[in-house]
């Protein structure tokens, strides 16, 4: 069935199964691949994406739910790499492997939609979702406070709500 | 450049087309085979006149653009940036105009491109730096033939050629076409820097791919795509090594996105890891695919494996605990007579289960027959390893198979095996002309994954009325032909204890095992220095201060052929040193320090464990400051990390990152990971019965690093097997309960 919605605040059609998951039409039929595949049963948080400003395991997400929906994945976080969390990921060196970054970072801007300023456990409730097998936790954690200290950034569309 | 001299500058070319790389490594390796120099028909395509290509890794723009070839695999190690920064140093250019380009599998121009044992660092840390090096002269000999002076007055600083006497200088830009003609020299022969000059290697990079990561940029192996790909799906029984009867594949092939369903047969090469028998569903949608394979029906031969479980297996370990040993690996002294003569004795018997890896992403490979010839797109350790699979399985010749090399999404081992690229070879091989992906779920991975052999120490061990340890026995109780199942002669204590035996026992396995970071020493550590710390408490001694009395006990008779888990075979490779007591010494020291051990005043349920465990060349003492709750929740607070690595921290950034990972990792392990068998399957399959660790189960982690005067060495492994013996060590501290058992979730810890 033909589903439309926003991706990175471009509107899409997809023609596909209405139970196929989110996850699966953003990386095999729109081409994003940034959203990352680790369990399919939102256990890992690597298919982390904003739908509506919220973070959700796109795994979970049948894309008839995501009809008239908005969706921003690590590729529209910013126009430019440049979110204050992607410029601290760089800054503190966080990944190893660098699979689950992106869904860190994706879970990560949500949080700081809400809380700007968290506290490590703010920081470690709203993560808990998010596996990093290289354990890499303890930069993740100190990005997260770092882009918090940084200056809002321009352009981003972290958790703002889309028109 | 005109014609004539471009056709003068290929024949000079021809004659040193080859420069031989007799470098010695990581004190002795022979790197016997040759890079190939000036390879201009493929190292990089569009070299043109203007341009300095010296070898096949270094390619000089007149931008002022450096790109350097990375050979090895990256899989979360950090080594496309570590290796380039060896040869952008020496060569001495800013990292800033550097650019990396991952190298395809070519064994004609790369050695040793894997990625295993730690050993990156001690195989290339001299060659890529002669790499550098050797590129660095060249354009200093256009330098003397362009400013009519001679080589020895002049040097370099970052990009530019400099001639001190007269104040000129030419940038690198301006000589690359002389520099171009020079003759290469012997890598052997050139001056490397001394250490006080380096300017990139020791200082803190970033990884190179971090700019694309943090942007969701294509680039691990999931990401490949090409034109009119096709998705695979490839169904083996869930018994290790059971086969394929018949299959309701015409019924598959009616399902919605499924174009081929078909039965592959089992492959004559690797073992349980190579190509087992099972179902391939292709289509043009992966999860189409999955849908598909829900309505797969499979009539399987189990094969005997069916008849093995977690169960059965501790039965029979513990039987043969009881029964003479099968194997006597080593034998020292008189254990039976001192055991009789000691003040104190104690036994008691370990156990650590088997463990996956459990990558975070799944395993899979993209692969393109065509015209008789393959190609691969593989996410894998070990890329010479998977072509001479994939051509003995399929019958075809290594030099009609291509592999381009993917960044992995986390190594840990499993990727030294090739089991999923031989399946997406088989199968593309079906389809020929089609590029096919096969992609694994989460279950295929976790219930067919070449496992961390589990093990049962039986020890029993003697200290005389001064409290020193004088008799060690351990009967290991493992698997027939496993991966890293058993210590070999010279595991340590062996060589410190007057009277010492080491035997081995072994049960039929039908699973597969493998090795998994730190391989084999991440059990025998746990075993051993818990173990050590029974003896210490055994003694009343202080579990610092009784190691330190262990360590300065060495023994007079030699080392067995046994190399320790750290030095041999696929763990360190033969040129390993053997264990060096001061070293550990000094690392045990240092964190004692560093934790303020001994001066800390702990309320009850929180203690401080201690442990240090020597493998792949890397010596690391860590100590755990854990608290358990009076419900027996285990909480880490603090581990305290000192290791020995040599005398140079390439990347600290980087070295820092792995230390904290394989701490955290051991951490993992040891709080809940398991797997365990029943009828021949594996039970666990996803991460919410195989649990991997979360952010709020990560301790802060301390990284201090001893340096040595010996070679400098690798760091992807050696620091995690002590913290798994240091956290049980806490626990007791904590509790006044043995942890002789893995993982904890297992264990009763609750106090009152």
């Amino acid at each position: 069935m033909a589903i439309s919605f926003k991706v990175n605040g471009k509107p899409a059609t997809v023609d596909v199964p209405a139970d196929m998951p989110l996850l699966w039409v953003l990386r095999d039929v729109l081409d994003l691949k940034g959203t990352k595949f680790g369990c399919g049963i939102a256990q890992c948080g690597a298919c982390t994406v904003h739908l509506n400003g919220q973070a959700v395991k796109s795994c979970q997400r049948k894309i008839s739910t995501v009809a008239g929906a908005d969706v921003t994945t690590i590729e529209g976080l910013s126009p430019d790499g440049s979110h204050p969390l992607q410029r601290a990921w760089q800054a503190v060196d966080v990944p190893q492997c660098g699979y689950c970054q992106a869904g860190q970072i994706m879970a990560a801007a949500a949080l700081l939609a809400k809380t700007p300023s968290p506290t490590d456990a703010q920081i470690d409730s709203a993560m808990n979702g998010n596996l990093c097998r290289c354990a890499t936790y303890l930069r993740i954690r100190e990005a997260i406070h770092q882009a918090a200290a940084a200056p809002a950034a321009v352009g981003t569309r972290s958790g703002e709500p889309q028109s | 450049m005109d014609t004539k001299e471009s056709v003068k500058q290929e024949k000079s070319v021809d004659r040193r087309s080859f420069l031989r790389v007799s470098a010695l490594a990581g004190g002795g390796l022979m790197l016997s085979s040759y890079i190939r120099l000036f390879d201009t028909a493929d190292a990089f395509a569009a070299t043109t006149a203007a341009e300095f290509a010296p070898n096949a890794f270094i390619r000089m723009t007149p931008d002022g653009i450096v790109t350097i070839t990375a050979k090895n695999p990256e899989i979360g190690q950090g080594v496309k940036t570590m290796l380039p920064m060896l040869i952008a140093d020496e060569l001495d250019v800013e990292w800033k105009n550097v650019r990396i380009q991952q190298a395809d599998l070519d064994t004609t121009k790369f050695q040793a491109q894997s990625a295993g044992g730690s050993t990156a660092t001690p195989t290339n840390w001299t060659p890529m730096r002669q790499v550098g090096a050797a590129a660095r002269a060249m354009l200093i000999a256009a330098a003397a033939q362009t400013l009519s002076v001679p080589e020895s007055e002049l040097d370099t600083m970052p990009g530019i050629v400099r001639h001190a006497k007269s104040g000129r200088s030419i940038p690198y830009t301006q000589l690359l076409e002389k520099a171009a003609s020079v003759p290469a020299p012997e890598l052997a022969s050139v001056k490397l820097k001394d250490s006080k000059d380096y300017r990139i290697i020791g200082t803190r990079v970033t990884g190179v791919d971090v700019k694309d990561i943090v942007r969701g940029t294509p680039m691990f192996g999931i990401d490949v795509t090409l034109p009119n790909m096709l998705y695979a799906a490839y169904v083996k029984c869930p018994v290790f090594a059971g086969t394929v009867v018949s299959a309701n594949v015409d019924e598959i092939k009616a399902q919605p996105g499924v174009k081929h369903a078909f039965v592959v047969e089992k492959g004559a090469s690797g073992g349980l890891m190579g190509l087992m028998s099972g179902v391939a569903i292709v289509g043009d949608n992966w999860w189409l695919v999955q849908q598909a394979r829900a309505k797969l029906k499979v009539t399987w031969d189990e094969g005997a494996t069916a008849s093995q479980s977690s169960d059965g297996f501790a039965t029979q370990a513990a039987e043969l605990a009881t029964q003479p040993p099968q194997k006597t690996v080593r034998k020292d002294g008189d254990v039976d007579a001192a055991l009789k003569g000691a003040a104190k004795t104690v036994q008691a018997s370990y156990f650590y289960p088997f463990l996956a890896h459990a990558n975070l992403e799944p395993q899979n490979s993209t692969a393109l027959f065509k015209d008789g010839k393959l190609e691969l797109w593989s996410p894998t350790q070990q890329p010479a390893g998977g072509r001479r699979l994939v051509a003995q399985t399929l019958g075809l010749q290594e030099t009609d198979i291509t592999i381009h090399i993917t960044r992995s999404g986390g190594g840990f081992g499993r990727r030294l095996s090739n089991d999923y690229m031989v399946e997406a070879a088989a199968i593309a091989k079906q389809i020929p002309g089609l590029p096919v992906k096969l992609l694994w779920t989460r279950e295929d991975d976790i219930q067919h994954d070449p496992y961390r052999c589990a093990g049962f120490h039986n020890f029993t061990g003697g200290v005389d009325a001064s409290g020193k340890l004088i008799a060690w026995r351990d009967h290991v109780v493992t698997f027939e032909n496993a991966s890293s199942a058993a210590p070999g002669g010279s595991e340590f204590p062996a060589r410190f204890i007057p009277n010492y035996s080491l035997d081995v026992s072994t049960m039929p396995l039908g699973a597969p095992t493998g090795p998994l970071r730190a391989p084999g020493s991440n059990g025998f550590a746990y075993a051993v220095q818990s173990f050590i710390d029974e003896l210490a408490a055994a003694a009343n001694k202080d579990p610092v201060q009784f190691r330190l009395e262990l360590l300065a006990n060495e023994q007079a008779a030699p080392a067995l052929a046994g190399a320790p888990s750290g030095a041999g075979g696929g763990r360190g490779g033969p040129q390993a040193p053997g264990f060096d007591a001061k070293r550990m010494r000094a690392v045990l020291q240092a964190v004692a320090e560093r934790s303020n051990w001994g001066k800390t005043q702990l309320p009850k349920g929180t203690g401080m464990g201690v442990a240090f465990h020597f493998s792949h060349r890397g010596y690391f003492a860590e100590v755990v400051q854990a608290t358990v709750s009076k419900d027996g929740d285990v909480k880490v607070d603090k581990v305290w990390v000192a290791g020995d690595i040599g005398p140079q921290i390439i990347n600290p950034s980087n070295a820092e990152n792995q230390v904290q990972g394989a701490v955290l990792d051991g951490i993992a392990e040891a709080l809940a990971q398991q797997v365990t068998f029943e009828k021949g399957r594996t039970k666990q399959a996803n991460f919410n019965t195989y649990q991997l660790l979360r952010m709020r189960d990560s301790a802060p982690v301390d990284v201090f690093f001893v340096k040595s005067d010996s070679p400098v060495t690798g760091l992807g492994e050696p620091a995690l097997p002590p913290v798994v013996p240091a956290l049980c060590s806490a626990i007791f501290m904590a509790t006044g309960k043995r942890v002789r058992s893995l993982p904890l979730s297992t264990q009763d810890l609750r106090w009152s």
